[in-house]
């Protein structure tokens, strides 16, 4: 598998203006014949949509939802970060890079990540020219808050919906384009396999979502901005629809997939209450610049949260952590949370929650600053739980929520298959082993907005635009195995739903792929998933047929996905033999039990190569280098 | 709980579609009324019969995606809430519930519970946006914008194109929907260059789509889970008027513009 990142060489600073330098540019004249998929309408597919229909090329796009505007990113809460330093707080694009690389827990690639902080500035004027209603100050000009992970106020935000406004900001752009015919949109389409054609993408597979249509479209290039894979949990704070199929489908096609045990757990969501649970909700993580988190001092004390006195109760991130608090990363947020829960203080009729209390805010600032800041989180809390937070402190639990790995990329976000480019959560690229909070809504647009119009002229420039035939053997092949499987699906009418599978698979995956990871347990996942699989080909039951709306048959091919992924995710686990970011292997751990990474060991990218059904996938490295910054334990003390 | 549901089933857009009376049997009060389905749908698959057909996709209020007229009011009994957002404990234990999809002319029924709603993204496209090309933008903070202006952008740019404001209005008008796109951009420095066009484009797509005309009624605000105020529907006619009687004008202006 060839890794080579394309990072230019070279002063950090200057790297991506010689990269843009040297790279190869399409003749504009040329740019209308060539025709490129966008698969994903999010900010990353959304913006790269806009953006590349802007340039001139002819661009494809689709999503699985009825509208563009309802991608996963609209339900974005907290804010989008950029090293604009209006505050005077002492931020800069060098201080951005440095905290996400370090907040990455050095897992990440530093030309990459400076290129995002440097980035970042503009895709803030973008939004703003774009319409995007970001909150302001009384004199007019734009307000900034901070957020998990950071000392410095570089968070832009939109109330608690900042990324249903980028997203809708994008998606106007991305409607502009299809009203003037540059962009055609396929909504309600699904992506089910990519055509690879001489070694090159030349196209996908697509299923029509109404009609049950099997497609295919043909391009130059393929882009998948298809989103995360937080969803393999079951339970998490992705919407129902999100899913690892056009990514897996493209892995198994040749695409490496890199850490694909780097997921992150939020520490702020509202615990789960039942079995028939289909998701869990987020409380934003901005909330903790206002709420304090506390447990009882005292296991198995049931007292309700007003009657434990101020010296009974235990804020147990102010007193670990004393210098960032409440505002500690994720990962250290979620791990704090399970420790405490484990000792038998959590509170809520499981015991697993902690309080996440708004009254010194609420004392400090008024119920009103308060209201404007968060409102529209306390309404959904208070419609969900029934409890009212400005009374009552909110109750949390850590959640799946986010995932760092995914498709491997070089510098110009291009994956192992020539051709299939990959955009915003679905790529592994900028987040290393953790993402700090508003960075992923960042990520998406500069790689949607920023990177891919250049980017991907490095490889269109090198090949001549041509649509394969119809009746190419490969794109038959392609046609007739999305088919064959739909059919096999369809044929097993067995006994259990397609979602007895995933919430039975997620289960597997929280228990033993979680918070806390370690090899006995991960060994056990190994042997349960194979088996779950196994079931899953066996005693599944689809009702309906193919050629109509048919839900539960889109599950079922998302869950078959995510019972090859999950147990990747396990295989991953168990070879990265340290404790770093969001992955916490119990058996790396210093006396404190905090993270013990390994830098001898495990500072490189694993890059998973699919072999074939049943076979072990091979694992490569991509060492990862650090020039400009010290690799030094991450301590938020 | 125990409830008795009347669902709207029907195959596809040309089927005739009925109701079908459905048990949901052991529903506990904290289900949302989407799970309360889940659940109803997992014991038809096993029982070999098709599930209900329903849009959805965040389940938190945001994304627009789900919206079920319950008991003949969109998105349910509860206020400025999304049918997903919706718990059980809304319900008494024995009720009767009746589930349709949206009702309207320009939102045809594709199954069950789910219509199509693509005319809502037409109607941007003909002018719901600001032209500012990717890579043109000046700084962010090179033009303020007052703080109540960029609040009052941002209380209409909340709409989450679900439709219930075309399922709940007499005439099945979009007059919402589109007022609140148009208030947004309306609002904001950036959005004034094309604010005429915008309200004129905007307006004819949305009667080109076979949307009613708004009289007043005020069941849109009534129903939309962000609570977008019928006030809106007042700034797009301005605005509408506006363009209307200076459209001659413009367009001579631009002409002497471009011949001098
Ligand atoms: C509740 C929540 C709150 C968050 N808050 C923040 C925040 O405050 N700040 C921040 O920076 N980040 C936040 N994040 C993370 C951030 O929202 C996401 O990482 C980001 O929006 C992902 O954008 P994307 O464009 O990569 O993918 P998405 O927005 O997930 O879009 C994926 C697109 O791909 C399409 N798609 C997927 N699979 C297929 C297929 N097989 N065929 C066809 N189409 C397909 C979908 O239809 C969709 O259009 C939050 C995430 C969650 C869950
Ligand atoms: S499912 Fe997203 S708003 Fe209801």
């Amino acid at each position: 598998m060839n890794l080579d990142s394309r990072a230019p060489s070279g002063l950090l600073e200057k790297k991506w203006d010689k990269h843009r330098f040297e790279l190869k540019l399409v003749n504009p004249a040329n740019k209308r014949k060539y025709t490129v998929i966008m698969v994903g309408s999010g900010l990353a597919g959304a913006g790269g949509a806009a953006s590349l229909a802007e340039l001139g090329y002819q661009v494809k796009c689709f999503c699985y939802q009825d509208s563009p505007r309802r991608a996963h990113s609209i339900a974005a809460q907290g804010g989008i970060n950029a090293a604009k330093n209006y505050r005077n707080d002492g931020d800069s694009v060098f201080r951005l890079f440095y905290d996400t690389i370090k907040g990455g827990d050095f897992r990440a690639r530093e030309a990459n990540v400076y290129r995002l902080a440097q980035i970042s500035v503009n895709i803030i004027y973008q939004c703003v020219a774009l319409g995007v209603p970001f909150a302001r100050e009384y004199g007019g000009l734009l307000d900034n808050r901070s957020i998990g992970g950071a000392q410095v106020s570089r968070t832009f935000y939109a109330r608690g919906q900042t990324g249903q406004q980028l997203l809708l900001g994008a998606y106007q752009a991305l409607e502009r384009q299809i009203g003037l015919g540059t962009v055609q949109m396929f909504s309600r389409h699904e992506m089910l396999e990519v055509i690879v054609i001489d070694g090159r993408a030349r196209g996908i597979v697509v299923r029509d979502l109404v009609t049950g249509d099997v497609e295919t479209h043909v391009g130059d290039a393929v882009c998948l901005a298809t989103g995360g894979y937080a969803s393999v949990f079951h339970l998490s704070t992705n919407a129902k629809g999100c899913n690892a199929t056009a990514v897996w489908r493209a892995h198994k096609k040749g695409a490496g997939f890199a850490n694909p045990c780097f997921t992150q757990i939020h520490p702020t969501c509202i615990p789960v209450t039942g079995e028939n649970q289909s998701k869990l909700t987020l409380m934003s993580e901005s909330l903790r610049n206002d709420g304090r988190v506390w447990v009882p001092g005292t296991p198995g004390d049931r007292r309700p949260p007003n009657e434990i006195p101020e010296d009974e109760r235990d804020y147990y991130l102010e007193r670990m952590y004393p210098s960032f608090g409440n505002l500690a990363p994720r990962d250290i947020a979620s791990r704090a949370a399970k420790r405490v829960c484990d000792e038998g203080r959590g509170v809520g009729p499981a015991g697993y929650g902690v309080y996440l209390d708004f009254a010194d805010a609420i004392e400090r600032l008024g119920e009103q600053a308060i209201r404007e800041k968060y409102g529209n989180l306390f309404e959904m809390y208070e419609r969900i739980t029934d409890e009212n937070p400005y009374r009552v402190p909110m109750r949390i639990y850590p959640a799946s929520h986010y995932t760092m790995g995914g498709l491997w990329v070089d510098y110009n976000l291009m994956s192992t298959i020539p051709g299939v480019f990959v955009l915003g959560e679905a790529n592994f690229s900028d987040h290393g082993a953790n993402r700090l909070g508003a960075s992923a809504l960042m990520q998406g647009l500069a790689d949607g907005y920023f990177v891919i119009p250049y980017a991907i002229g490095s490889y269109l420039a090198g090949v001549k635009p041509a649509a394969p035939a119809d009746d190419h053997p490969e794109m038959r092949a392609a046609v007739t195995a999305v088919r064959d499987r739909l059919s096999t699906l369809l044929g097993i009418k067995g006994q259990r739903t397609p979602t007895a599978f995933h919430r039975e698979l997620g289960r597997i995956m929280w228990e033993y792929c979680g918070m806390a990871r370690n090899r006995s347990g991960l060994e056990t996942a190994l042997q349960k998933i194979p088996a779950l699989r196994e079931e899953f080909w066996q005693n599944l039951n689809v009702t309906g047929e193919n050629a109509e709306l048919n839900q539960a048959l889109e599950v079922a091919g998302r869950v078959a996905d995510f019972l090859e992924l999950g147990e990747l995710m396990c295989r991953d686990a168990l070879a990265r033999e340290e404790s770093c970011g969001g992955h916490f292997r119990e058996e790396y751990q210093t006396e404190e039990g905090e993270a013990r990474r390994d830098d001898a060991g495990f500072c490189h990218v694993a890059v998973w190569e699919y072999t074939a059904p049943d076979r072990t996938p091979l694992r490569h490295q991509e060492p990862l280098v650090f020039e400009n910054v010290q690799l030094a334990t991450r301590s938020y003390k | 709980m125990n409830l008795t549901l009347q669902v709207w089933r029907q195959k596809n857009a040309q089927s005739p579609g009925r109701f079908v009376t459905y048990q949901a049997a052991d529903i506990s009060p904290d289900m949302s009324f989407l799970e309360m389905l889940d659940v109803l749908n997992e014991r038809l698959i096993q029982k070999g019969e098709d599930p209900i057909a329903f849009d959805h996709d965040c389940r938190e209020g945001i994304c627009g995606a789900c919206g079920v007229v319950i008991d003949g009011t969109a998105h349910g009994p509860r206020r400025r809430t999304t049918t997903c957002q919706l718990h059980m404990r809304s319900f008494r234990d024995g009720d009767e519930v009746t589930l349709e999809p949206w009702r309207a002319r320009a939102f045809p029924v594709i199954k069950d519970l789910i219509v199509d709603r693509s005319a809502f993204d037409r109607i941007i496209a003909a002018g719901g946006f600001v032209s500012a090309p990717i890579g043109s933008a000046p700084d962010g903070n090179a033009i303020p914008v007052r703080k109540e202006n960029a609040d009052l952008a941002f209380d209409a740019a909340t709409c989450i194109g679900c439709g219930a404001c075309v399922a709940a209005c007499p005439n099945a008008s979009a007059s919402l929907f589109v007022a609140a796109k148009i208030t947004h951009l309306g609002m904001l420095p950036q959005g004034q260059p094309e604010r005429m066009e915008r309200a004129l484009s905007m307006v004819a797509q949305m009667d080109a789509e076979g949307f009613g005309s708004c009289t007043n009624h005020g069941e849109c605000e009534a129903v939309c889970p962000k609570g977008i105020p019928v006030a809106f529907i007042a700034r797009m006619n301005a605005d509408f008027i506006k363009a209307s009687l200076t459209k001659g004008r413009r367009v001579a202006q631009a002409g002497e513009a471009t011949a001098g």
